[in-house]
């Protein structure tokens, strides 16, 4: 694995022109949580033209669906969800400008053209390690749809929160490279 | 005749479902340190790495190991001499489920209706409650919480008895390799054959709790348990699904007499995060 990159939100598109697929990062800045039923919202309000609750340019999505935040804590566990449940859901919020995703597991072909046309980095955070992931994540505020419980779209202030690049803006995927490479 | 209180279910029940999420079972844990150790690729290295540090977090400061913190699958084992008492035992196991989610900060998984409002519970009630009568005097709860990540990975199959042991293996193979890095490998490979197909689903789920990597009692199927598993692990899925040797660290297998006619199977797949706790009353 490669020395670890530092990134820093907005992601903007000079920032992933240099990422790999295997690279190992860390992200910081400001990122966005939304999973399965805010990805139906924000697909909604899309097709209707009614305001979006943040602007995507050059931001990130977190697929999430946090703990709540014990006493001390600005968010409980807060590990990645499989990715593929928003593959349907993606090609419009990356044509509209979001620069990156991070879940768990493979993307579709459809979500990795959509990925090169609009120059977008998908990350890998390790699933099922919630508890250590929430120590990346400083603030927590919910910004949309709170009816959701924790499906609800939070803004995070995140710090060195680990990740590894999946599959890159030329559709590079470490899911097929990896596997291939191991493969008996 | 014994009488149980509910109450004292409930308590219980409340304690499981919190100390199942946050304390990883020592068996699973030695598994996946033993992968961990045995990992080629450094992406699997890495994954290991996170996921051992988490385990260890998620025990010290008492925390959910992951955020999946799932829908509480709860078996009773009911001695057929106990009395249960002091009011309705399902909404008891409920109200357990209830205050643990809510003391224990775990996440409210369960939503009413599956297909259309698809509304959040807010505390994840209902618990999948699964009685059995036993012979004796005492009260069995296991509580297995159960993500949507792996859950989403079962597969079932009715095969023909022609198919045989390699139809069998070639399915169960297939299925944890089309998973990929979608039910946050290494996995258990929870297998049910025969019965009636939800006899064989239940076989699969209640195989995800017997001690990590302990084969079944007959040889044939600790066999092709054994032979599943290297499969499987040869297929360079890995931990996460980027690449490796670790894709399974168990693979168990439970059967119960089938039609002449059937041969079903089912694949239940759990996390790495093979949680579960029991306690008897």
């Amino acid at each position: 694995m490669s020395n670890i990159k530092k990134l820093t939100t907005p992601l903007t598109e000079e920032q992933v022109v240099g990422l790999k697929a295997g690279d190992q990062v860390t992200i910081s800045g400001t990122i966005y949580t939304g999973r399965d039923a805010a990805h139906k919202n924000l697909i909604k309000a899309l097709n209707e033209g009614t305001e979006l609750p943040f602007e995507l340019k050059d931001q990130i999505i977190y697929y999430v669906g946090p703990c709540p935040a014990k006493p001390g804590q600005a968010m409980g566990s807060a590990g990645p969800t499989t990715s593929g449940r928003m593959d349907s859901l993606t090609d419009a919020l990356l044509s509209k400008g979001l620069r990156g995703m991070i879940g768990k597991g493979p993307r579709n072909a459809e979500v990795i053209d959509s990925m090169k046309r609009n120059k977008a980095v998908y990350f890998a955070a390790t699933g099922g390690a919630g508890a250590l992931i929430a120590r990346a994540i400083k603030k927590a505020e919910v910004v949309a749809y709170p009816e959701l419980g924790p499906e609800a779209i939070h803004k995070l202030e995140v710090e060195d929160f680990p990740a590894v690049v999946a599959i890159d803006i030329e559709g590079n995927d470490q899911y097929k490279i990896g596997k291939a490479e191991y493969a008996i | 005749m014994r009488d149980v209180n509910v109450n004292l279910i409930t308590e219980k029940v409340r304690e499981l479902c919190i100390t199942s999420n946050c304390d990883l079972p020592k068996d699973v844990e030695d598994k996946l340190k033993e992968g961990y150790e045995k990992e080629e690729s450094s992406f699997g290295k890495y994954s290991m790495e996170n996921v051992l540090d988490n385990v260890k977090i998620a025990r010290e400061e008492n925390v959910a190991i992951c955020q999946d913190t799932g829908l509480a699958v709860i078996f009773m084992e009911i001695g057929q001499d106990v009395h249960l008492v002091g009011g309705d035992l399902a909404a008891a196991v409920d109200e357990g489920v209830r205050q643990g989610f809510k003391d224990g900060y775990l996440r409210n998984s369960a939503v009413d209706d599956p297909i259309f409002v698809r509304k959040n519970t807010g505390d994840n009630t209902p618990a999948l409650l699964y009685t059995e009568i036993v012979p004796g005097d005492k009260v069995k709860i296991t509580v297995v919480p159960k993500g949507g990540g792996a859950e989403n990975m079962s597969q079932m199959k009715m095969l023909k008895p022609a198919e045989g042991v390699e139809g069998v293996k070639k399915f169960v193979v297939e299925s944890v390799i089309n998973a990929g890095g979608n039910p946050c490998p290494p996995v258990v490979v929870g297998v049910g054959v025969g019965g009636t197909i939800e006899k064989t689903a239940m076989l699969a789920k209640k195989s995800l709790m017997r001690e990590a990597g302990k084969p079944n009692p007959n040889p044939l199927y600790a066999k092709l348990e054994a032979e599943i598993l290297e499969e499987v692990n040869k297929s360079g899925v890995g931990p996460q699904g980027l690449g490796g040797r670790f894709t399974a660290f168990a693979v168990h297998i439970d059967y119960f007499p089938a039609h002449i006619a059937s041969m079903p199977v089912v694949v239940n797949l759990n996390c790495h995060a093979a949680r579960h706790k029991e306690a008897i009353i």
